[in-house]
């Protein structure tokens, strides 16, 4: 659902997080422990963590997130323009406002979104598209039904890495013999971002994203206050090299083909040969 | 949300997934809205293998649709058919269901549909 905002920065989005203090490491006479509190937090009730710092933080910031969504990636607009045959039908799970539901022109191929907030399901159902409110690990599609699945932005949301592979165990079941599951992911490695995170930096982080006063006052549907600026923290897990591609195998899927396109990691996953069945 | 759309959903409750009778969902105090939309003959030819036809079949009946011929058409059938290709982009398409529940026969669960918009979200008794 989020993604950095690239070369248009706006206002307030995505704020440079403070130096936390969940890099800090001790160490005791026999081992070297680090010290995970967001991880360890997030494990205690993954779902109360993530309804908190995920859910209720993209409700409230639904319109002002809205309006800094709109720009396609390049390889997921050319995925969906050249890879994808007519009469296909494809699911977008984590829609957000639906930004890729109209991307295919032509109305030869059918989408179905859903999202877990239902602000920005209903931004999305504005513009005229077939969206469900629906969670990511209990999804209310046909199983084998679709040939692709996008799912992008969606899967780093989840706070323990069996929540991250049952979520794309979810998503492989979506799809057809030879279906294709295309997932996006923020990358620990981007050192030349504005957040400037690399390999040894924390993987489990919050984020905070500020609504600026004048936002607040724009988008009073957001829940923010007007004439102050409000900081919402939404949980990440970072993506190393090559970790996405270790959760799909763990899904019981294959990897396709994989990548790296601006400060996120991607795979193409689908069945492993013996399930392949169209 | 489109006829075409429910074609592809089913319920959420993870225990139904094994049950043939979570699907398709039923429409109850279905609020229906027709859209004029333009015929697409490839796309709805190309569409059809995806379609589950029996379900399609349920679904049209509940909604007060005339019953569906008890197999779908081939793709030679229908692109000879302006009669059919026309009544099926009328349903699939060009109906869309605006308010009302989805239920689940396995479970029993009513899905609210508001606005065009189906909430698969469980109570956490279901989840």
């Amino acid at each position: 659902m989020s993604h950095p905002t690239g070369s248009h920065v706006t206002v307030g989005a995505d704020a440079k997080p403070e130096p936390s203090p969940t890099t800090t490491t001790t160490t005791t006479a026999s081992t070297s422990t680090k010290l995970h509190p967001i991880r360890d937090a997030a494990a205690q009730s993954p779902e109360a963590y993530e309804d908190e710092h995920v859910h209720s933080v993209y409700e409230s910031i639904a319109g002002h997130f809205s309006s800094t969504r709109y720009k396609p990636w390049p390889f997921i607009a050319s995925f969906l323009r050249e890879r994808v045959a007519s009469g296909s039908v494809g699911l977008d799970v984590g829609c957000g406002n639906g930004k890729y539901l109209g991307v295919r022109e032509g109305a030869d191929v059918h989408m179905i979104g859903s999202d877990r907030s239902p602000s920005l399901v209903g931004i999305a159902r504005g513009r005229g598209f077939d969206v469900a409110v629906a969670d990511g690990l209990a999804l209310p599609f046909r199983p084998g039904c679709a040939d692709f699945v996008l799912c992008i932005a969606v899967i780093h949301h989840m706070s323990t890495r069996e929540r991250r592979v049952d979520a794309l165990r979810k998503l492989l079941a979506c799809v057809r013999g030879d279906g294709q599951v295309l997932v996006y992911v923020w990358a620990l490695e981007q050192s030349s971002s504005r957040r400037g995170w690399d390999v040894n930096s924390e993987q489990d982080q919050l984020v905070p994203w500020v609504m600026k006063a004048n936002q607040n006052k724009k988008d009073k549907e957001s829940g923010g206050n007007e004439g102050v600026d409000t900081t919402y923290e939404r949980f990440y897990h970072l993506y190393r090299e090559g970790e996405l591609e270790e959760d799909i195998r763990a899904a019981g899927g294959r990897v396709l083909e994989s990548g790296y396109e601006r400060d996120n990691w991607w795979v193409i996953g689908g069945h492993t040969e013996k399930t392949e069945k169209s | 949300m489109k006829v075409l759309s429910l074609n592809f959903l089913t319920c959420a409750v993870k225990t139904c997934k094994t049950q043939s009778t979570s699907y398709p969902l039923h429409p109850k105090d279905a609020e229906l809205v027709q859209d004029d939309i333009e015929l697409n003959q490839d796309f709805l030819i190309n569409l059809l293998p995806r379609i589950d036809w029996t379900a399609l079949s349920t679904t049209a009946t509940e909604l007060g649709f005339p019953a569906l011929p008890p197999t779908p058409p081939t793709s030679e059938e229908l692109r000879a058919d302006a009669k059919t290709l026309r009544d099926l982009h009328s349903l699939l398409l060009e109906t869309q269901m605006v308010e009302g529940k989805l239920v689940c026969a396995s479970c029993g669960h009513e899905y609210a549909v508001r606005e065009g918009i189906a909430n698969f979200l469980l109570p956490s008794h279901l989840v």
